[in-house]
């Protein structure tokens, strides 16, 4: 089997230079950045607001025990069922039971990257059930069988007529590629499945641990139709999810909804208290909350890295992120992509194994200076170098940094070393560029400056 | 490889009638192997730094990623070992030298010449661990002759990353690609930036696609009476 750092380079090495997706991706954030900035400036205070959203979630992430019982009793005393997951594992057999217990044949889905995380979709199919994911985006990569691209756009990597092309494809419906005619065989087809579905599952924005509140925030209005109408509601939420005070909102819908989209809000904020309540007209008969560990715990145990469990999914960091623009989100192989993915991926699911993350990064930061939580993202990157060197060493790595270290210690040394490469540079300078060019790596797409014919001390020296 | 910038520093400091000494400190900061993740190894060459400068007034580097190495990065690789009050005092001591002209010395004219037309490269360690944003562009405002095109991506990475650039060539060069096109928008003949590690990617790739880009150093111009 090829492991995910092998892949990953393959992947990276034909994605990168792909000028169509660069293309493709360019253009769909070639505005984002713009209408970011404008209406970050409809805070007073757009650091001062940084500020407080870090420190809230910190304080929130700090007494998740507290919390999580707070918002655990409040969703009780409504009637809702709240079980504790700790593996990924445990969370689908939860959901299976509910499913089993329902009876469903058909369930539908909103936007959830937990369920992603724990590879709902694909169990369920196995099991026989008939899923519908109902996010525009999400519906159509589910059409085309492939992960979500990014957090927050699962279909960016996409154009219209891609679109176009997969209902043809999947659906049989053909269509023009206008954006509303395509949004209208979606919505047809989705209408139906909201009527015949047995379960709606949810993700969830925020927990409010005040009032016992799931916060889900969207464009679409899915989420509403899939909490509405089916008559059993599952909300899978990460426990880092938490939120101290309802008041909370006030600050991270809008933080969310201009890092997320840059709009100043989402079109439909909703809040989920519980099940049909007697004096109530509608609402599913039962509400099911499953609070998923799946490692966010061992997370919490780093005190260097803990700030990433603030993160709340807006997926600025991957907007910005150069290394994300150009190899794009299914080069990661992981449901959380780019910057934010890098960092916890290793938490989530082995240091060894994707520790090839946080090296594939050119530590630029510009993750971090995004960041609404200010997450210290690109010095995790580093601490996730640090502590995979000390867990597998790499011989190679760990034996030149060694024998470098006398030869930039000792002047002597040095010199001869820069005598050695002026013929090295000029030796090699024959076969620049080939296979058989020490330096291919760099030759194959570049080139090399020449070694100057004398160094700054050589001429410091002559001078003195 | 390019020795024209510390010769230009070195012009540019006794201009202004300062004495300058030239340390015999390593010939690298160990930054490689500390972003590497080897902390050890890079602590081989880092504290050889510390004893070669502990008694330096000033240090001034003409680079925003070894001058971050320097100031920033130390105190992390040091905490809690016997050197971690020389990494902290030798952070105070440590200037990026566009940062030491305009904040330390006041100095944003040195009555140099360049009529080009020019567009800035900002490395990613100066402007985001260093805050460097301003300064270059001061200095640059006041070279007779030269006027100044920013480009869009200006505070995009260019790619290199060190390590970075030879073990993911691929993305590497990606990244150098997207810069340079941002660069060539502005129809420029040089691009300047103040660390000659981002100048020998972007001019790697100008020379190797045939690009009619130019690359120099903020010192170099700065020294050009």
């Amino acid at each position: 089997m090829t492991s995910p750092a092998s892949q990953f380079t393959t992947d990276a090495g034909r994605v990168a230079p792909d000028l169509r997706h660069r293309g493709i991706i360019q253009a769909a954030m070639g505005k984002y950045e713009t209408v970011r900035d404008q209406r970050k400036k409809w805070f007073q205070d757009w650091e001062g607001a940084r500020n407080l959203a870090a420190r809230t979630k910190f304080e929130a992430v700090n007494h998740l025990d507290r919390y999580l019982e707070e918002f655990v009793s409040k969703l009780e005393a409504r009637g809702t069922k709240v079980h504790w997951a700790s593996t990924s594992a445990q969370a689908r057999e939860i959901i299976f039971s509910i499913l089993r217990e329902k009876d469903a044949k058909v369930v539908v889905k909103s936007k959830a990257m937990t369920s992603e995380e724990i590879h709902l979709n694909a169990a369920m199919a196995e099991a026989g059930y008939e899923v519908v994911e109902s996010d525009l985006g999400e519906f159509i990569v589910q059409l085309r069988e492939e992960a979500p691209y990014h957090l927050v756009f699962p279909a960016m990597h996409l154009t219209r007529g891609d679109i176009k092309e997969t209902f043809e494809d999947k659906l049989h419906i053909t269509s023009s590629d206008n954006p509303e005619d395509l949004t209208m065989v979606a919505r047809r087809v989705l209408r139906e499945k909201y009527l015949q579905a047995d379960v709606g599952i949810t993700g969830a924005n925020f927990a409010v641990a005040e009032t016992g509140m799931i916060s889900i925030t969207e464009n679409e209005g899915n989420a509403r139709l899939t909490a509405a109408l089916p008559k059993t509601m599952i909300t899978l939420v990460g426990i880092e999810k938490v939120l101290p005070r309802i008041t909370d909102l006030a600050l991270f819908l809008p933080m969310l909804a201009v890092m997320g989209t840059g709009q100043a809000l989402t079109c439909y904020n909703t809040m989920y208290g519980g099940p049909r309540q007697a004096d109530e007209a509608d609402g599913p008969e039962e509400f099911h909350v499953v609070l998923l560990d799946n490692h966010r715990t061992s997370l919490l145990a780093d005190a260097e890295q803990r700030d990433a469990l603030g993160c709340i999914r807006c997926g600025a960091c991957l907007n910005v992120c150069p290394i994300f623009k150009n190899i794009g989100g299914h080069t990661y192989s992981t449901t959380y992509g780019g910057p934010i993915g890098s960092v916890i991926t290793p938490h989530l699911r082995g240091l060894t194994q994707w520790k090839h993350l946080s090296d594939a990064s050119s530590l630029c930061g510009a993750c971090t200076e995004t960041c609404p939580v200010k997450i210290d993202l690109h010095h995790h990157l580093l601490q996730n170098r640090r502590n995979g060197a000390k867990l597998k060493p790499s011989l190679f790595q760990k034996t030149a940094f060694k024998l470098f270290a006398p030869v930039a210690n000792v002047r002597v040394l040095w010199s001869l070393t820069t005598q050695l490469s002026r013929i090295g540079m000029k030796v090699r300078g024959l076969v620049n560029g080939s296979i058989i060019d020490p330096a291919h790596a760099w030759t194959k797409t570049r080139e090399l400056p020449p070694i100057a014919p004398q160094s700054f001390r050589e001429w410091w020296k002559e001078r003195q | 490889m390019y020795p024209k910038v510390g010769i230009s520093l070195v012009t540019i400091f006794e201009k202004l009638g300062h004495q300058v000494v030239i340390a015999d400190a390593p010939a690298c900061c160990g930054q490689p192997a500390f972003n590497s993740g080897y902390w050890d190894e890079a602590r081989l060459v880092a504290v050889k730094v510390l004893e070669h400068l502990k008694d330096a007034e000033v240090i001034v580097i003409p680079s925003g990623s070894c001058g971050a190495m320097l100031k920033v990065f130390y105190q992390e690789l040091f905490t809690g070992t016997e050197h971690e009050a020389a990494a902290a005092e030798l952070a105070s001591k440590v200037h990026e030298f566009s940062s030491f002209l305009v904040n330390q010395l006041g100095v944003t004219d040195l009555g140099a010449e360049f009529p080009h037309t020019v567009t800035f490269h900002d490395g990613c360690h100066g402007l985001r661990e260093l805050g460097n944003k301003l300064p270059p562009r001061q200095l640059l405002a006041n070279v007779r002759g030269l006027e100044l095109v920013e480009m869009d991506a200006a505070e995009t990475c260019c790619g290199f990353g060190g390590t970075f650039s030879a073990k993911f060539p691929a993305i590497s060069t990606a990244m150098a690609e997207v810069k340079c096109a941002s660069a060539l928008d502005t129809k420029t003949e040089y691009i300047v930036s103040c660390d000659s590690s981002c100048l020998m990617q972007i001019q790697g790739l100008a020379s190797r696609q045939g690009q009619p880009l130019k690359t120099i150093h903020l010192a170099e111009i700065l020294a050009r009476a």
